[in-house]
């Protein structure tokens, strides 16, 4: 990787939305949009309400299925000259591997994202991540069909985020990420009710940030496999909290969409950071907490 | 059309009604190309409860002194706060977004713009553009009462403007699609924006009266970009992004009861 400064799924679109804003090859990961095996529609308006640093979203994964991706979306974006990693997420343990399966074949696609942690979507995603037999079955029968990089992403509604973190990694993962949104409700109390359209949304942005780093803390103590951290990074500094308690490289998401050129700044002030504090590079401050 | 990040300056600040305000930004440079009926995500400073940007719809591109205008109705603290601004301030951008309204079909052809509310705001910018590339516009503008009739002065320098108040105090009494000018005249196409019962109603005179259509929609939004997915609208081609695809849709494509 050119940096360790990746986007978050559902965040930066395909990457090109984001094209007129930033050089995409500056950007040391782009993980594109959830993709499914079938289209989906996703939830209905409203998606989306903001709260005091943050938002919550139940966008409902929508994509048009894997099927268009490889034959659409990925001809416009397999030429970008950094590492394009598709999301993916499902509704059963085949459907995983399918989807997974038809990515493999991929030159360009280096690596999934496997999401067995969206809050937004019934009688699925998150139903595999929240035990740790789930999750380990999910990755297991993704791990046979799928030969490149698999990282897992993993979501903080559990009761221990480690052992879910051991379960995966013991199945195959070559990486974890951390944190999805955490699950939250805004109520319209002129209305009295939710204003999601499925009540519950994920929550983002700032906010999050120090339950994400907490998660990222007690999984890096739990397994070897390298971690990517993400959730509510707005600034470098908050990517050096990440690195420090024990992630090696970060994803940048609500961010993006308060400011499209965010991921090169952060990019940018994490390599002043280090500079200023005579490290060559980030290996040298992940999991380097004093005490 | 390519976007921009972008901080403007503030070169006037105006108050036509104690609930809206009208930014006159600049830049040093000559702004960028802008269609009427796209929009802008401005970055709200100095109030920690406005996360997100906050989408506006241009209001008038002044070439003449480089200027973009955006009027705003004090909604929330985020409009609150652009009221705030002072002459010389920054205000971040992300610009032009979205579609616009569409460009002149025929030369001549008569198109009614409808607005009510601040929804009056991008027509100003539209029936400029339509006037001057050989258009016959109409204006057709609805609000409470004749307070909150916004920019009167501009718009009739352009063409002819109808205006209609719920108590009555200016022009006709009653909602916009009660005025007689929707009995004596007939137009090529329609345009409009406002809140959305109003357009709804337009809609379906529009849908009565066999006319083509475009409303601007307001969907709430995150990114602008169409790349969270937030601010759908359904079609007869599923969810599309109000931002991306929009804001300006084909009644046509949208699966409003009308």
């Amino acid at each position: 990787m050119k940096n360790p400064v990746m986007t978050a799924s559902g965040t930066f679109g395909y990457g090109v939305e984001f094209a007129d804003f930033v050089n995409l090859e500056d950007i040391g990961g782009i993980i594109v949009k959830g993709t499914t095996l079938q289209p989906r529609e996703g939830n209905d308006y409203p998606r989306m309400v903001e709260m005091a640093s943050g938002m919550l979203n139940c966008v409902g994964l929508q994509n048009k299925g894997v099927d268009y991706f490889c034959e659409h979306i990925y001809p416009e974006i397999k030429d970008i000259q950094t590492n394009m990693i598709v999301n993916v997420s499902g509704f059963s343990i085949d459907d995983y591997a399918e989807c997974a399966a038809r990515i493999n074949a991929l030159d360009n696609i280096p690596a999934i994202e496997l999401n067995i942690s969206c809050p937004n979507v019934k009688h699925g995603g998150m139903a595999f991540g929240v035990t740790p037999e789930g999750a380990s079955a999910v990755v297991k029968a993704v791990r046979e069909v799928y030969q490149k990089t698999l990282i897992v992403k993993l979501s903080p509604n559990v009761t221990s985020i480690a052992d879910i973190a051991l379960a995966v990694q013991d199945a195959g993962a070559d990486a974890v990420s951390l944190i999805n949104t955490i699950m939250g409700m805004v109520i319209d109390i002129e209305k009295r009710k939710p204003v999601l359209s499925i009540a519950t949304g994920g929550m983002s942005g700032p906010a999050v940030k120090p339950v994400a780093v907490r998660c990222v803390w007690q999984v890096a103590k739990a397994v070897h496999i390298p971690i990517v951290g993400l959730g509510g990074i707005m600034t470098a500094e908050d990517a050096i909290e990440f690195f420090l308690a024990g992630a090696s490289a970060i994803e940048i998401g609500t961010a993006n969409f308060i400011d499209p050129t965010i991921t090169v700044k952060v990019a940018n002030g994490i390599n002043d950071w280090l500079d200023r504090h005579g490290c060559k590079s980030v290996n040298e401050i992940v999991g380097q907490l004093d005490g | 059309m390519k976007k921009y990040v972008k901080d403007l300056m503030v070169a006037a600040v105006e108050f036509p009604h104690e609930c809206y305000v009208l930014l006159k930004l600049t830049d040093s440079e000559p702004l960028p190309e802008m269609l009427p009926g796209q929009f802008v995500e401005v970055k709200v400073e100095g109030s920690p409860k406005t996360f997100l940007r906050r989408p506006i719809s241009i209001n008038y591109v002044d070439r003449e002194n480089n200027q973009l205008w955006l009027l705003i109705k004090k909604v929330g603290e985020g409009t609150q706060k652009l009221a705030e601004l002072k002459v010389g301030d920054k205000l971040n951008l992300v610009f032009p977004l979205g579609n616009g309204f569409s460009s002149v079909q025929e030369k001549g052809e008569k198109v009614l713009l409808v607005g009510g509310g601040v929804g009056v705001a991008p027509l100003l910018d539209y029936g400029k553009y339509l006037k001057d590339n050989g258009a016959s516009p109409v204006f057709l503008l609805g609000a409470r009462s004749k307070s909150d009739l916004l920019e009167q002065a501009l718009f009739k320098a352009i063409a002819p403007v109808y205006v209609t108040t719920e108590d009555g105090s200016e022009g006709e009494k009653g909602f916009v699609t009660q005025h007689t000018l929707l009995e004596k005249e007939r137009f090529d196409r329609i345009s409009v924006c406002g809140p959305k019962p109003m357009m709804m109603s337009v809609a379906r005179y529009a849908k009565a009266t066999g006319t083509p259509c475009e409303v601007s929609l307001e969907n709430m939004m995150a990114c602008g970009l169409g790349a969270c997915l937030c601010c759908v609208e359904k079609t007869v081609k599923g969810n599309v992004c109000v931002c991306k695809e929009g804001p300006v849709f084909d009644i046509n494509d949208l699966t409003w009861n009308i």
